[in-house]
């Protein structure tokens, strides 16, 4: 199964780059080369967020698997990430 | 220092009414939060200024809806004749949807702002060059996120961010009070130095609506609440009261009031530009006043407004032809227009738009309302008093006469508060009454006040037959009249007979 993203930014920030130093360490190590990332600045291509409705920067889109699902912050929070992309951690229980 | 500071300057907006109650509209490049509760009218006044900014002044417009989807808006102004589609289509307004998709739930990790929204907005400000922006309910923002300072500190800058790119913006806020705070999450701390307030509140079981700039920093406005309506013609429209009293001209042209001798009266006729207030108790020929002031309008060949309040369309004509006045056929030659509301149907600010509206279309040279009491019943008073000087005041900015009756509870003497709310703003009042004089009713006609010109003094009978009225002499010998008690000043009944009238009247 491919993960497919795509993450919002808004240049060069501080958030921004957070985020992809934060999603590009979350792929390497749970998704293990299973993903397709964009990385879409909003200043150059505020269409694109016109259309998928982009609030707020940073914000992840899970396209694919589906259900579509955004995650919105520069990715801190990993077990919130992991949770938003239905990926479950080494630590996960299984009640 | 502060007698050094520059008066913000103002964008118009197009808004009928709104730029004399800000003398000039709104603050320009600046941000203006229009607070409001459920259906107090924040959108459709944010949406014309919109509107007005494209129709009116050539200005394309940003409209950022954090509520609404952009479909069911489209859909939900269509009724006021907006097309926000074609607007669209044709790159004059642009819109951006930053309203929640439904059912979807986004996760929150770690910190972010709301720098993508500013960039859809500015990017839609420059696709279109917009002038003006509004951002439709900002509260449903909140929800969204768990922090709601991110949210307020993230409006702050958009609302700096929309100042540098030069727009005027207004940003709509739900209120769950009429009373109390601005608005919810406390959004107009932070972002507005200029907060207008809509309410929408219940009075005496009638709906009414008003609008308060709660301050503009920097700039001067009205203060106060004023009355607005919203209907589908003209969206939002502001009753300006006391902004729209001032500029009024008088002139000496005198006009014929119908009754030859009334105009002896009064000098020689009243004057074009002034309102009459003629006061009886019913029966005491009010209405015949008023169809002999239309009819001189119409033997003049200059078209009347008739206003009727009490009466059907066909009693008002029923009752002129029984004093030989064709209204019908002046009104097939478009001399005389005659609008008949029953008072009750709708609000009183909805009468005053309405009534401007038909005054406006028909362009009349004089009007008439019978009876302006009449209106006192759908209403509270303030709101009888706003409409009265609404309309007293809109006829006389259009400089043509205006004459209204009032109808006195009491048959005899007695005043109302049609007289006493209008008194001062009519330039002639015109007293018809009954006077019982040896257990006989007769009539007796006096001229209270005329401005700016003498009048008689005299108390004078009239009488009523099939062709209207007759003044006739003063009475004389007797005091009291208006009081509605009169007293008799002569000794025996050969004085009453020989001196009650100089000369007597003829019996009719």
């Amino acid at each position: 199964m491919t993960y497919r993203l795509r993450l919002y930014i808004t240049g060069r920030t501080s958030h921004s780059m957070r985020a992809i130093e934060n999603l590009r360490d979350i792929c390497e190590k749970e998704l293990r080369g299973q993903f397709e990332v964009e990385v879409i600045d909003v200043l150059e291509n505020p269409a694109l967020a016109e259309n998928e409705k982009i609030l707020a920067t940073p914000t992840l889109v899970k396209k694919l698997p589906e259900p579509v699902r955004k995650i919105i912050g520069d990715l801190s929070d990993r077990q919130k990430v992991l949770l938003g992309l239905d990926v479950f951690g080494p630590d996960k229980n299984n009640d | 220092m502060a007698t050094e500071r520059k008066e913000i300057e103002k964008l118009p907006t197009g808004i009928p009414g709104f730029d004399q109650i800000t003398t000039g509209g709104l603050p320009k490049n600046r941000t203006t939060v229009v607070a409001g509760t459920a259906g107090s009218g924040k959108t459709v006044l944010a949406l014309q200024f919109l509107f007005a900014g494209v129709h009116e002044y050539g200005q394309a417009g940003v409209f950022v809806t954090f509520e609404e989807s952009p479909a069911d808006l489209m859909q939900n102004v269509r009724s006021f004749g907006w097309d926000l589609e074609d607007l669209v289509s044709q790159k004059k307004i642009a819109v951006v949807d930053a309203s929640p998709e439904p059912g979807e739930e986004a996760i929150q990790s770690g910190t972010f702002d709301l720098s993508a929204l500013l960039a859809r907005i500015e990017n839609a400000v420059s696709s279109v060059k917009a002038k003006r922006v509004i951002l439709d309910a900002v509260g449903a923002l909140f929800p969204q996120f768990t922090d709601s300072n991110i949210v307020r500190r993230e409006l702050h800058r958009i609302a700096a961010g929309l100042r540098r790119l030069g727009v005027t913006t207004i940003i709509t806020l739900e209120r769950t009070d009429e009373e109390g705070g601005v608005g919810r999450f406390g959004v107009e701390e932070f972002v507005a130095d200029n907060v207008l307030i809509l309410r929408n509140r219940l009075e005496q079981e009638k709906r009414r609506r008003t609008i308060e700039i709660l301050k503009f920093r920097g700039a001067v406005h009205q203060k106060g609440e004023y009355p607005f309506t919203v209907d589908s013609e003209a969206g939002v429209t502001i009753i300006p009261l006391s902004a729209i009293e001032l500029k009024q001209r008088s002139s000496i042209i005198r006009v014929p009031s119908g009754v030859p001798e009334l105009d002896k009266m009064c000098g020689g006729g009243m004057y074009r530009d002034s309102i009459i207030l003629v006061s009886g108790a019913t029966g005491a020929g009010k209405t015949l006043t008023v169809t002999h002031y239309v009819k001189a309008a119409i033997d003049a060949g200059q078209r009347a407004l008739l206003f009727g309040a009490e009466e059907s369309r066909e009693q008002l004509t029923r009752n002129a032809a029984s004093w030989g006045v064709d209204f019908e056929k002046a009104e097939r030659e478009g001399l005389l227009r005659i609008v008949c509301r029953y008072p009750e149907i709708m609000g009183l600010e909805d009468h005053l738009l309405r009534m401007r509206r038909d005054i406006d279309e028909f362009k009349p040279s004089r009007i008439a309302v019978d009876s302006m009491s009449a209106y006192e019943r759908a209403g509270s008073r303030k709101s009888f008093r706003e409409f009265v000087i609404g309309l007293t005041s809109h006829i006389k900015h259009l400089e043509i006469t205006g004459l209204i009756t009032n109808t006195t509870p009491m048959l005899m003497g007695g005043e109302s508060i049609t007289e006493t709310h209008i008194s001062t703003i009519t330039d002639t009042i015109i007293l018809l009454r009954y006077v019982e004089l040896h257990g006989e009713m007769r009539r007796g006609l006096a001229i209270l006040k005329m401005r700016g010109t003498q009048h008689e003094k005299d108390i004078r009978e009239y009488v009523i037959d099939s062709e209207g009225m007759h003044i006739k002499a003063p009475f004389r010998g007797i005091h009291g009249i208006l009081t509605g008690t009169p007293t008799y000043m002569f000794t025996r009944e050969r004085d009453n007979l020989a001196d009650m009238f100089s000369p007597r009247p003829e019996q009719g």
